[in-house]
């Protein structure tokens, strides 16, 4: 799903490719196409873990620190499986990193140069802060449980955290830098018009640099409380009694109850942050054609098949509030005028940015729902009795994860044609030397080796919840609590 | 620190000057900091591709355990080195990065693709018991280890003597350095495992290390004979005559210790041969960092403030990183338990 929305990105080429999909497969793409389609889909499956690294931190540090400090049976269980999917997921992250590092270079050499000095600087503070002490200190906890006292053991499961969640910071300066690019300005450099640093903190803490970080790293944490919580439901549901599930359960929906409205109120201010910065973004956010008054809609419905690939308000069924956009956008004026799409000369595809918007809205209204109605079953104590709640949490499990992807989707395909906010397009970004046959052959076996990864990481979890479950003693008393299981629960994360 | 006049009240509390080098000899010294990463990748991820490597000659799954054992809890620590150099690189010498990776763009990501099957291979190997599943996670593993430094490799001799994939100098380049790894992994393993491994890893070492020096040898032989762009003047300097005589000695002293059963003394002149070959890519490069195109450090180099917040702000992090590696290599330091890559 992925790669078929960054193919669509340069919407040039796009509904060709879409039309003609069998016959054209075997045919080359254009370097570019294909660079935008490989980084799109390369970092779709990395931030996957990226985002699962920077979510299960908290809860590995919480397992660590109650597991070492009382002893209990229970919280090591937690901590040994919740370590071994950090471990797959580390594991994962570095090596679908790593291309990622070097794909600035490899497909966007001209950004590399031209913003080099601005970005250069965060991702090696990244490198070294960060990935060091994630990496390093990942180490002394998985296999130096003997080798190291309680207390730096401890240590080490909150350093990791902590290089988890400096790492997004650092890459985030940077994502957020190519949205509102600050404290530089073009020089001329060995014949080429490159951006030179002027002011770091103006650059490192640009405007979108607040707003973008707390939301994703929110984001993260929502979608590993609800992928924790989707496979505690899953083992309570099949072994009840099993008290450290029943605590894992009961942690992921409180954790999901401070965090899921706050991503809504947080967005919502967020949203008009952009109006702000990014107005081009906002209104390929509302499909807002016409500059003048806006309207926001909070719900649209096709009303015609053309309307999933041109979403517009003539072929859509919205329930919307007349000028609340433009009173959204100005603050507090429900005429104000909000600039249009057919103001610009090139826009992002529209549909993707608009529908990745609304989706990923209702996931985030959907899992406040869930966080709630979790939530009264803990106060009341019932909630691993709840089989219609055990169902809908599993069947969450990934839909953090796929709102995390549509987000960040809205953030990237939004701000294009450009790479660095009105300052470098994405097309003039990519490498002139790249041929169209090199180009395809790399996204080719991106494709398919990634594909083959996340379907490894995948049957791993299903591995280990399975030698959970026979680790879990089934009660022996008729009628008992083990149920069979449902083929293709456990897969579906 | 010089020129207090060009300080810019838009710098702020940061008061780094904004129009000249902290000290002048800065870009010199990322030069070196850049290489110094290099240096360090080399040798350190050096040793985890000659674990996976040697992986594939262990005939019982004692050996193997061991290997992995030794492997586990450092690989990806060291591998961030290769991320600390690219993108240290790209923070002083945007141009070299662009220009290095895009001209050489199917190796890079062969290269990627390689590091990436030989980290997965351990990681999933232990999840599953099957025979089949434990076969392919381990061809993934060594394949992996022996793909990867060859293709670094010849990445870096398109880098040094812009030679293409399929020449001379960029096949022996990668032999050297697969062989090199083969060096460090089997004294790293002999230095830690039980006297039987290590006398059997001990022969793969003695005979990589002739195969390594003599790799550097030859394709010293050919860039002299070649001659292009006067590097033959580059090489018969004493300076780097010098690090090749160091690097015939320490070679020829670590097969020596490897035959007397003397490890520690082996693991010291084993690593002592990337740094040696770090080294020695300096002192042909430098004035020069990307020859194929003649750019010099100091065209290369950003501009100064971006420089001078990468120095004050990085270059300590990077002396507390390798209080990091001290920390870890002591917590795993002394012989390997052969308890697998489980945990």
């Amino acid at each position: 799903m992925a790669l078929t929305l960054m193919v669509s990105s340069s919407s040039d080429i796009a509904v060709g490719l879409a039309g003609t999909a069998g016959a054209s497969a075997l045919a080359l793409l254009d370097p570019e196409l294909a660079s935008r389609a490989q980084f799109g889909w390369t970092i779709s499956v990395h931030i996957l873990f990226a985002a699962l690294s920077i979510g299960l931190a908290p809860f590995i540090i919480y397992f660590t620190w109650r597991s070492v400090r009382t002893g209990s049976e229970a919280y090591e269980r937690l901590q040994s499986f919740w370590l071994k999917v950090f471990a797959v997921g580390f594991v994962m992250g570095t090596v679908t990193g790593i291309p990622m590092s070097f794909q600035f270079g490899t497909n966007f050499p001209r950004f590399s140069e031209v913003a080099g000095e601005l970005i250069g600087g965060p991702l090696a503070f990244e490198a070294k802060m960060a990935f060091f002490l994630e990496a390093v200190f990942l180490g002394v906890l998985l296999f130096g449980r003997e080798r190291v006292t309680d207390r730096k053991y401890i240590l080490s499961s909150v350093l990791v955290g902590v290089g988890a969640w400096l790492s997004g910071f650092w890459i985030l300066v940077v994502n957020a830098w190519m949205q509102t690019p600050r404290g530089y300005e073009m020089v001329t450099k060995n014949g080429m018009a490159v951006a030179k640093l002027t002011d770091p903190i103006a650059a490192f803490f640009n405007p979108r640099m607040g707003w973008m970080y707390v939301h994703m790293i929110n984001a993260a944490v929502i979608s590993v409380a609800l992928f924790v919580g989707g496979v505690a439901a899953y083992i309570v549901w099949r072994r009840r009694e099993s008290t450290a599930w029943r605590t894992a359960l009961r942690l992921a929906v409180m954790l999901l109850l401070i965090t899921a409205p706050l991503q809504a109120v947080h967005g919502d201010a967020y949203a008009r942050h952009v109006e702000d910065t990014q107005p081009q973004k906002f209104a390929a956010m509302e499909g807002h054609y016409e500059t003048g008054q806006a309207d926001l809609h909070l719900i649209a419905v096709p009303k015609e098949p053309e309307a999933l690939t041109d979403p517009r308000a003539e072929n859509l069924y919205t329930v919307s509030v007349p000028g609340v956009a433009s009173f959204l956008a100005s603050g507090g004026d429900f005429d104000a005028e909000v600039t249009g799409l057919n103001a610009y000369e090139e826009n992002p595809p529209v549909a993707l940015v608009f529908w990745s918007f609304r989706l990923m809205v209702g996931l985030g209204f959907l899992f406040i729902g869930l966080a709630l109605w979790g939530g009264r079953l803990v106060y009341k104590g019932r909630v691993a009795e709840s089989d219609r709640f055990l169902k809908s949490m599993m069947v969450s499990t990934p839909l953090g994860f796929a709102a995390l992807l549509t987000g960040w989707y809205v953030t990237e395909i939004g701000r294009q044609p450009w790479v660095i906010q009105d300052v470098l397009k994405t097309s003039d970004a990519v490498s002139s030397m790249l041929s169209s046959v090199e180009a395809t052959a790399t996204l080719v076996a991106f494709v398919v080796i990634y594909l083959g990864l996340v379907s490894a990481s995948l049957y791993v979890l299903k591995w280990l919840i399975e030698d959970e479950l026979q680790h879990i003693p089934a009660r022996e008393a008729p009628g008992g609590t083990e149920r069979g299981s449902i083929p293709g629960v456990a897969d579906d994360d | 620190m010089t020129e207090p006049v060009s300080l810019s009240l838009s710098t702020g509390p940061l008061l780094l000057p904004t129009e000249a080098y902290l000290v002048p000899s800065l870009p010199v010294i990322w030069f070196g900091v850049v290489m110094f990463a290099l240096t360090m990748y080399v040798a350190l991820d050096g040793f985890d591709f000659g674990i996976g490597m040697l992986y594939a000659t262990c005939s019982n799954e004692h050996d193997r355990e061991t290997l992995l054992s030794a492997f586990g809890p450092v690989w990806d620590a060291n591998e961030v080195w290769l991320v600390a150099f690219g993108t240290m690189l790209l923070a002083a010498f945007p141009r070299v990065y662009s220009k290095l990776l895009s001209e050489h763009y199917l190796i890079v990501m062969g290269f990627v693709l390689a590091l990436l099957f030989r980290g997965v291979g351990p990681e999933l190997r232990e999840q599953q018991e099957g025979e089949r599943w434990q076969r392919a996670c381990e061809l993934s593993f060594v394949a992996g280890s022996a793909l990867a430094p060859f293709l670094f490799g010849a990445l870096a001799a398109g880098w040094l003597f812009a030679a293409p994939l399929v020449s001379l100098p960029a096949v022996l380049t990668g032999v050297g350095v697969v062989a090199l790894s083969m060096v460090t992994g089997s004294a790293f393993l002999a230095a830690k495992t039980d006297p039987g491994l290590a006398a059997s890893v001990a022969r793969y070492g003695q005979a990589a290390t002739v195969v390594y020096l003599g790799g550097v040898l030859v394709l010293l032989a050919i860039v002299v004979i070649r001659n292009a762009g006067g590097a033959a003047d580059t090489i018969l300097s004493l300076p780097v005559l010098a690090v090749v005589g160091a690097s015939a000695i320490a070679g020829v002293l670590g097969v020596a210790f490897a035959s007397q059963g003397r490890y520690r003394a082996w693991l010291i002149a084993a690593f002592s041969l990337p740094i040696l070959l770090g080294a020695l890519v300096a002192v042909v490069l430098y004035p020069v960092i990307y020859p194929a195109t003649g750019l010099t450090v100091e065209a290369a180099i950003v501009s100064p403030l971006a420089l001078n917040l990468t120095t004050v702000l990085g270059l300590p992090v990077l002396v507390v990183v390798l209080w990091y590696f001290k920390f870890l290599y002591g917590v795993f330091g002394g012989p390997i338990a052969a308890d697998g890559y489980g945990h």
